[in-house]
């Protein structure tokens, strides 16, 4: 893969609540169109990195660099102004449960593009649909989809405004075998398409294997070690041998 | 101890509610203004909430008519009762218990439904989506409720003088125009303003209450039905604390 601009720099990151020290001195680069997972155990503090980075929670020491902008110093609204440029795709998808899929994609295309006409807002939405093969549930609220269809309505949303960043919270966690897999051709079948940064929250080994260009293995509040999935797979190193177990 | 707890939890809220209110005009009043969705909180806060306002404003005026009939001909003034009921729903019980109505229906409502969207991240995702959701959920929603109680309040009293009309006519036989001329013939302003005014603040703190613990849940799906009765209590609570207030202040101010 070749070499391009960090578009993310994390650089000696704190983060703990109380007395659990969940983020201690981390760090992390991600270069534009590239997919980085950021793996680890159930609790190790790997939601709590990408909140911070989207300026959800506040980190107590550390710089965090999204397009040279050190995010925890930005006031409200230049928060906004690039949190435009990222998408965030929850992990309970957190669509507007009293929206229908039409009005949950309408809504950030509603807010950040004011002068578009109705025709272009449809034609977006009915696009974004159609890259998650859901063109049929635009009417649906999303109390009448599964699984599966919310979290590709969800990754729909995240995507509406091309953002140049996403950042995956557990995209496969909760779901069956063969709709996970499905996310994972997703997520690389829109990387390639809108040539998007990731960081990818998971500890889903098939998710990792699919779609990572990069590695992170976060352990006790730091990057343990990193490298692509073949280079932790062919580790001997117990504490990563664990994950491919 | 269990009672310093308490006093200090009591102190703790209201520190945060404070803090809260403080926000609320810091921030929410500022552009970029949510008129979209001030104006569909207008509609689900006041329209939608007219039914339940008019019915229990009629049966209020139609039951106080009738309870008062039998005391008021004992002491023979049954021609003052008119007079005696438009007094008391247009100063005192047509806005309060329209108020203690609209919270147990709106401030759980909204403390439902933020509740609901804080624990299910959807209030994350409209932050993380470039919205400010203090702006689009708190500031419209507390508008909505401090400028449509005032509405509500005014349409129920004249629903619930309407029922105290039906009450009369039940045992005797009374013209609308003279019912009504009797009515306003005892109101002045002294009588409708405060008790106009208070309603705002009653509003205020519904919509306040109803989103700060709505906005604030938390221990998942058990916290939101928390949040949704606290807020009812709450909000009921600091009605009559504001009640009282205004008695006092009217009082001072000689509008009595």
């Amino acid at each position: 893969m070749e070499t391009t601009e960090p578009v993310i720099v994390v650089e000696h990151l704190y983060k703990s609540f109380g007395a659990n020290k969940v983020l201690q001195d981390f760090n992390l680069t991600v270069h534009a169109n590239e997919n980085v997972v950021v793996l680890g155990k159930s609790g190790s503090g790997k939601s709590v990195l990408i909140k911070c980075i989207i300026g959800l929670l506040k980190p107590e020491r550390g710089r965090i660099l999204v397009f040279d902008k050190n995010i925890p110093d930005l006031s409200e609204e230049e928060l906004d102004a690039v949190r435009v440029r990222i998408g965030f795709l929850f992990q309970g998808n957190a669509l507007y449960d009293s929206m229908t899929v039409r009005e949950n994609l309408e809504f950030p295309l509603r807010r950040h593009r004011l002068r578009q006409t109705q025709a272009e807002v449809d034609r977006l939405v009915m696009e974004a649909l159609e890259n998650v093969s859901l063109p049929h549930t635009v009417d649906m609220m999303p109390s009448e989809l599964s699984g599966g269809m919310l979290k590709r309505v969800a990754l729909a949303r995240t995507m509406i405004l091309q953002p140049d960043i996403i950042l995956y919270d557990e995209p496969t966690t909760g779901l069956d075998p063969v709709t996970a897999r499905e996310i994972d051709r997703l997520i690389v079948q829109l990387q390639h398409k809108y040539h998007t940064a990731s960081i990818i929250i998971t500890h889903d080994m098939h998710c990792v294997k699919n779609t990572a260009d990069h590695v992170a293995l976060l352990l006790d509040g730091q990057v343990y070690t990193e490298g692509t999935y073949s280079d932790l797979e062919s580790s001997s190193d117990p504490q990563v041998k664990q994950f491919f177990e | 101890m269990a009672l310093g707890r308490d006093i200090a939890s009591f102190l703790e809220q209201t520190g945060l509610i404070g803090r809260f209110t403080g926000r609320f005009f810091s921030a929410g009043l500022k552009p970029r203004y949510e008129f979209r969705e001030f104006l569909a909180q207008c509609y689900i806060i006041g329209y939608e909430s007219l039914p339940l306002v008019g019915l229990t404003g009629f049966i209020m005026g139609l039951v106080l008519t009738m309870q008062l009939r039998p005391s008021l001909i004992e002491y023979g003034v049954q021609s003052q009762l008119p007079v005696m009921v438009g007094i008391a729903i247009v100063r005192e019980i047509g806005p309060v218990i329209t108020a203690l109505i609209f919270a147990g229906k709106i401030a759980s409502s909204i403390g439902a439904e933020l509740g609901s969207m804080k624990v299910t991240e959807q209030i994350d995702a409209m932050e993380v989506s470039g919205t400010n959701p203090f702006k689009y959920l708190v500031a419209t929603r507390v508008l909505a409720c401090t400028l449509m109680l005032p509405v509500l309040t005014l349409l129920g009293d004249a629903i619930s003088l309407t029922g105290a009309y039906i009450g009369v006519n039940i045992r005797s036989v009374t013209s609308f125009r003279l019912f009504f001329d009797q009515v306003f013939a005892s109101l002045n302003f002294g009588d409708v303003l405060p008790a106009l005014i208070k309603t705002f603040f009653f509003g205020f703190a519904v919509g306040v209450i109803g989103c700060y613990k709505g906005y604030f849940s938390n221990k998942g799906t058990r916290g939101v039905g928390n949040s949704a009765n606290s807020a009812v209590v709450l909000a009921s609570v600091v009605i009559f604390i504001i009640d009282l207030l205004a008695v006092q202040l009217t009082d001072i101010l000689g509008l009595n």
